[in-house]
């Protein structure tokens, strides 16, 4: 167990350089020249010259990639060009904002979406089935950004019960999820970003669960003596390392796609920063954003591996 | 001793009733598009201790009968008709609560496929503990004792570090023995094993085999023991059923059945095997294919492969020829001739004589192992 973890975790390192790599790149491919747009038009070649001298710039591009590393790993991901202010600051609060209600919306996807899948697979072919299978398919296919303005509508503006944006007063500084008069901003957020992955991780695990049902140690377990909540419990745990592949996969498409979702809500999260980065052209808070999340999505996915192979012994064999 | 003896009928009378009686079932499995007849009246005894080796090709519906006794399958698609008497407990009939207490205890079942048939989540151990706390209510320690006890009987090596093993990390062989620890934890009266060594290499077989009649005739266990493998059948049976399109088409002793076989389906199978004299070998395929379980025909279901067919064979399935000693066959040409089942052919082939004589010298041969 250990050796394999050890394992997993050393080839984690090469990916997470690929990662940095890719992220200095997107610099260098980004159209236009930096230091020509930090410049006045009158100024002389020579004063371009200073100033590329002046920001590093002279130096062969692997050089730069390593004194831009260097910065990266104590935590200086440069300014950004919009607000001038550090880039990490602004991305590591944004994207905590982004994590925790992701988190938050999977796992409740995660639970409910067992429930249902159990249910459902209990009364096979019945109403209950059907009507899960329905509910599925409508988070599934229902555009998030209209559920959210629905959900306004709804519980904001109709009913009042809730707050229809933002974070409250407090903005995202000292935002206590244990306090209901700031947690009540994060749950229109949270159920809209948890419906699409409830409808998907139902379907799956519906099916998972009817193709764990047909094997044939299910078949011994009965023959056991086992009762029918006995099976089952064991079926579950039989589908636990694809559905957590699930959880993480989709907590992977949460903090990178929200965008739609924290833009209707103006939630601070990443998905809005990337928004405003790309549209104010501001390279290094893009740039930042980017390194952030993709660090976060190869974590992710060294998490579900170690997981997994806590659930199922045949993986670390392999 | 005395289940080698062939049984006087009217001598064992006075004995308690058979352990297992099964009268008529009929199993099929009814979908949108058709219904599958897999057992269409079955019908047998078996007492305390003895041991039935059901063979037939595959389709027979061996799997389904055997299945049918703990009532397994889909409740849903299947009817399930006739009685099933086992013990005092009518399975058919019993409640879902009695019946899982039943399961894996009073009846066990073994499968075909040690690969697939254990969960591959949890541990030997684990599976051979929840059987066992299921229904003796064993404490854990007392249960994982009881686990390494079984494992040491069915001879596992190392015991306990294989408990905490999981099912991939044993061969084949280990893995049935493992599931025949699970089957046998409960001490069950009566042990369904369904092709138990068909997956295995042929020299485990041999040792799987001969441990599972050992450990039958220790715990005086009534088996069923489905095998395609007729030198298996004559190594462990007391008594043999053929089965053809979900009917015991052959049913007796095993030495009538395999020396003295009656029905043209027992006798074409028999001829088929013991080609190459090799003990272990499968059934080869007799001419023609089995019939559609989805539209079986009114008469005989064995005619459209049949060298001895007669006009009334297409009108109605024949009825149950029994003689004296009970051995019973299907077939309008088997009558009885004074104490014992005769086929009344123009001619016998002799191939089928000889294979008799072969099988006989096989089964004496193994008899003569064991003792
Ligand atoms: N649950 C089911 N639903 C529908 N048909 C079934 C079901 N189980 C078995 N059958 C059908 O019943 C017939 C008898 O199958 P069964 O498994 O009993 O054969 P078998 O004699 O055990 O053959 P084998 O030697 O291959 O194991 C087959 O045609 C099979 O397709
Ligand atoms: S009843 Fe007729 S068809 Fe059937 S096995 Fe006997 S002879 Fe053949
Ligand atoms: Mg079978």
């Amino acid at each position: 167990m250990w050796l394999y973890a050890l394992r997993r975790i050393i080839l984690t390192i090469p990916i997470l350089f690929g990662v940095t790599v890719i992220c200095f790149a997107l610099v260098q491919i980004a159209p236009g020249d930096p230091i020509q747009n930090l410049l006045s038009p009158t100024a002389s070649q020579a004063d371009a010259e200073r100033l590329r001298a002046a920001y590093g710039l002279d130096k062969p591009l692997p050089v730069q990639y390593v004194i831009w590393l260097g910065k990266v790993l104590v935590g200086d991901m440069g300014m950004s060009i919009a607000n001038n202010t550090p880039v990490t600051g602004e991305v590591l609060r944004a994207f905590m904002n982004t994590i925790v209600i992701a988190m938050i919306a999977v796992v409740i996807a995660f639970v409910l979406s067992t429930i249902f899948g159990v249910a459902a697979a209990y009364r096979s072919g019945g109403l209950v089935d059907k009507a899960i299978t329905a509910v599925a398919v409508f988070g599934i296919s229902v555009p998030t950004f209209w559920l959210g303005v629905i959900l306004v509508i709804i519980f904001a503006v109709n009913l009042s019960w809730l707050p229809a944006t933002g974070m409250g007063a407090g903005g995202s500084k000292g935002f206590d999820y244990l306090s209901w008069s700031d947690f009540r901003f994060a749950v229109m957020p949270i159920i809209a970003l948890a419906l699409p992955p409830l409808g998907i991780m139902t379907r799956t695990t519906r099916s998972s669960l009817s193709e764990i049902l047909n094997q044939d140690f299910v078949q011994t377990l009965r023959a056991k003596g086992l009762t029918e909540t006995e099976v089952m419990i064991h079926a579950v745990r039989n589908i636990m390392p694809a559905a957590v592949a699930m959880l993480g996969l989709q907590l992977g498409y949460l903090i990178g796609g929200s965008v739609l979702v924290e833009t209707v809500f103006t939630w601070p999260g990443t998905g809005y920063l990337l928004n405003k980065a790309i549209l104010t052209r501001d390279i290094p808070l893009l740039q930042g954003t980017i390194l952030v999340l993709a660090t976060a999505f190869v974590l992710i996915n060294l998490v579900v591996d170690l997981a997994q192979s806590l659930i199922d012994p045949r993986i670390k064999r392999s | 001793m005395n289940d080698m003896t062939p049984t006087n009928l009217s001598g064992s009378m006075p004995l308690a009733a058979p352990f297992v009686r099964v009268k008529d079932l009929r199993v099929r499995f009814v979908s949108r598009e058709a219904t599958v007849r897999a057992v269409n009246g079955v019908t047998f005894d078996l007492a305390r201790g003895e041991v039935l080796c059901v063979i037939g090709e595959s389709g027979s519906g061996k799997s389904v009968m055997m299945r049918s006794l703990l009532r397994l399958h889909p409740k849903k698609r299947t009817v399930i008709e006739g009685s099933m008497q086992v013990g005092e407990h009518d399975i058919g009939a019993v409640s879902d609560r009695v019946l899982s207490k039943l399961r894996g205890s009073t009846i066990s079942m073994i499968f075909q496929e040690p690969m697939t048939a254990l969960d591959p989540l949890y541990t030997i151990g684990d599976q051979i503990v929840e059987t066992v706390r299921r229904h003796e209510g064993l404490g854990r320690e007392a249960a994982w004792a009881r686990a390494l006890e079984l494992l040491e009987l069915v001879r596992v090596p190392s015991p306990e570090r294989r408990l905490k093993a999981y099912p991939h990390e044993l061969s084949g062989g280990l893995r049935q023995r493992a599931m025949i620890a699970v089957a046998l934890s409960c001490r069950p009266s009566l042990l369904l094993a369904d092709e138990p060594t068909t997956a295995l290499d042929a020299s485990v077989q041999i040792q799987v085999l001969v441990l599972l009649r050992k450990l039958q005739r220790e715990m005086e266990m009534s088996m069923i023991f489905v095998t395609h493998d007729l030198g298996v059948a004559a190594q462990i049976a007391d008594k043999v059923a053929v089965m053809y399109a979900g009917r015991i088409i052959e049913y007796g002793t095993v030495a009538d059945v395999l020396n003295r076989p009656q029905h043209p389906y027992t006798r074409a199978m028999l001829a088929s095997t013991v080609k190459d004299q090799e003990r272990g070998v499968q059934l080869e395929a007799i001419a023609g294919s089995p019939p559609d379980l989805r539209a079986l025909p009114d008469g005989c279901s064995f005619l459209p492969r049949c060298g001895y067919a007669k006009p009334e064979c297409a009108v109605a399935m024949p009825p149950e020829t029994v003689d004296a000693r009970g051995h019973m066959a299907r077939c309008y040409r088997v009558g009885v001739e004074g104490q014992r089942l005769a086929f009344s052919a123009p001619a016998i082939q002799p191939s089928v004589c000889t294979n008799a004589s072969q099988l006989a010298a096989a089964r004496a041969e193994m008899l003569g192992r064991q003792a």
